[in-house]
């Protein structure tokens, strides 16, 4: 079996408080106070993700989710442990991070696809599988400010999962649109798994994740809790 | 599937390295800096013409006329011209390249790409801005009467590349710090409008030369942007004039200088950038 994220030790903490002006910074130099006020996102945090596995990242609100997916996607640096990835990941931290809304459609679907790897080539190829699959066809050359906000979802995500990425990191969109573009996502993020590509998924519905990926993995407060069969760490996440 | 590919470190790229690897990305990108720079804009593009025209316009009554620069220097207009497309460029470059990381907020702060394309977007959309500009300024230098050599037509690029090099290297670097401390941008700006006075776009070299003493000459001479200006008119004033104004001696090795200490300064910039990079998202 070959690995595709490793991740190890891995240390995560922010500065919550900035003290950006030039008279705070010398108030405080004086009076040799501390600056900043920091906050521990992610503590020791180990995990091994094989090839072809789909793992639900679960925990409460805070409890460093997409932290740690933005770690893995390279959006965020380790303080300190190390990551290793490997092949293309594609990490969808927020549905449409990469859309302008001054853009049409059709210019965003080129930009995004750009941003995820795709080269041109693979972007003309796949682009009429992409506007098909968001069902947007008529307002494809419309300015996306235009659009409701689940059109807008929908041409999103239909960039990301055309993007061919051998690793997929999914954080809370699988809610997107309406109930059946949801089971159309779906359907696409299952094929995807049983393609054998990696998955992380972060999703609030918990019964549909646990269903959908085979592992689980719980943090709290930035720690890894548990660790094992979906459906068992998706029930002792309620047990509390 | 991926087998035999090793395991990375994710966000850890080459750099610059790896903007030449996607020209496709950068070319979006510098569209839609565009689209966005122009949106609601009823001139559009014009503005680009605007803004050197006004500063040709008031530059050339207040100094050519009033202060009668104009009798001093031959064909001033051009002079003038040559000077100003340089400053601008330089000075849109290197401004809209310090701001590149911050008005990019939303993507660098979730997807990881390497985020020299956004200083290098810049640059480009600024070379989208001086083509026009040099288009009016060849049309007037053929009318004063622009026979230009190959060596003269060959400095041209010389300066217009220690330029784009110039600006991208401090837009790297200014482009970092300003992520941390948004005084950056406004300390560009300071630098961009003392610089259009500390090289010789409005007047001569030589009144420098006269007044300065011998080391603060060299220093003024060491200036980049004072070898881009130069070898701009060289290219495109001098051969329009009667050929009898001095150029500044040695020419050539303050070109390439200039051309060193930007190269110099893009890697500055760029190893101070990929010290910051790593605390762009969670800072912005
Ligand atoms: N850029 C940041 N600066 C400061 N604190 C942050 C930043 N990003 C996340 N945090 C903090 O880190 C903690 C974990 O956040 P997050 O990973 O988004 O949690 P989750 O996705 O599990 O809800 C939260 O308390 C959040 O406030
Ligand atoms: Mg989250």
């Amino acid at each position: 079996m070959t690995t595709s994220i490793e991740i190890s030790h891995v240390q995560k903490r922010f500065t919550l408080r900035h003290n950006r002006s030039l008279k705070e910074l010398a108030v405080a130099l004086v009076r040799g106070k501390d600056l900043s006020d920091t906050f521990l996102a992610l503590d020791d945090v180990s995990l091994t993700v094989q090839e072809g596995e789909t793992v639900a990242l679960l925990g409460f609100n805070g409890s460093g989710k997409s932290t740690l997916l933005k770690l893995i996607s390279g959006v965020l640096q380790p303080d300190s442990g190390t990551i290793g990835t490997r092949g293309r990941v594609a990490g969808l931290i927020e549905v449409g991070a990469g859309f302008h809304p001054d853009l049409t459609g059709r210019e965003n679907v080129l930009l995004n696809g750009a941003i995820l790897g795709m080269s041109e080539k693979q972007v003309q190829q796949r682009f009429d599988d992409i506007v098909a699959f968001s069902e947007i066809e008529k307002f494809i050359d419309t300015e996306v400010k235009f659009y409701s906000s689940g059109m807008f979802l929908r041409l999103a995500f239909a960039v990301a999962v055309h993007s061919d990425p051998e690793v997929f990191l999914i954080d809370e969109i699988l809610a997107v649109g309406d109930e059946p573009f949801q089971r159309k996502c779906l359907d696409r993020v299952r094929q995807l798994r049983d393609e054998g590509r990696t998955l992380v998924i972060v999703s609030h519905d918990l019964d549909m994740v646990a269903d959908l990926c085979d592992r689980g993995v719980l943090l709290e407060k930035g720690v890894v809790i548990a660790d094992g069969e979906s459906h068992s760490v998706v029930e002792k996440m309620r047990q509390g | 599937m991926t087998t035999g590919a090793p395991l990375v470190a994710p966000g850890q790229g080459r750099g610059l390295l790896d903007v030449l690897d996607r020209r496709f990305l950068l070319r979006l990108i510098v569209r839609k800096e565009l689209r966005v720079r122009y949106r609601g804009s009823v001139l559009g593009m014009a503005w680009s013409y605007v803004k050197p025209a006004t500063q040709f316009a008031v530059f050339f009554v207040a100094m050519g006329l009033f202060l009668r620069l104009g009798d001093q220097i031959e064909d001033y207009a051009v002079y003038l011209f040559s000077g100003i497309v340089v400053i601008n460029f330089f000075g849109e470059g290197f401004g809209n390249a310090t701001r590149s990381i911050v008005w990019n907020a939303p993507l660098v702060r979730k997807i990881y790409l390497p985020r020299e394309l956004f200083p290098v977007a810049s640059i480009y959309v600024s070379a989208v801005h001086f083509f026009p500009q040099l288009v009016v300024l060849l049309v007037g230098t053929v009318i004063a009467g622009w026979r230009p050599s190959a060596a003269e037509l060959a400095a041209g690029v010389l300066g217009l590349v220690i330029i784009a090099t110039l600006a991208l290297g401090l837009g790297l670097l200014a482009g970092a710090i300003n992520v941390f401390y948004r005084d950056a941008e406004n300390f560009v700006d300071l630098i961009v409008m003392v610089a259009t006075w500390a090289s010789p776009i409005l007047y001569s070299w030589e009144m420098v030369r006269d007044t300065l003493p011998g080391w603060l000459f060299t220093v003024y001479q060491l200036n980049p942007i004072t070898a881009a200006v130069e070898l701009f008119h060289y290219c495109f004033w001098f051969p329009a004039t009667s050929r009898t104004a001095e150029m500044p001696p040695n020419l050539w090795m303050w070109g390439f200088v200039g051309l060193g200490i930007s190269v110099a300064v893009v890697f500055l910039g760029q190893s101070a950038f990929r010290r910051l990079e790593g605390r762009f998202a969670q800072e912005l």
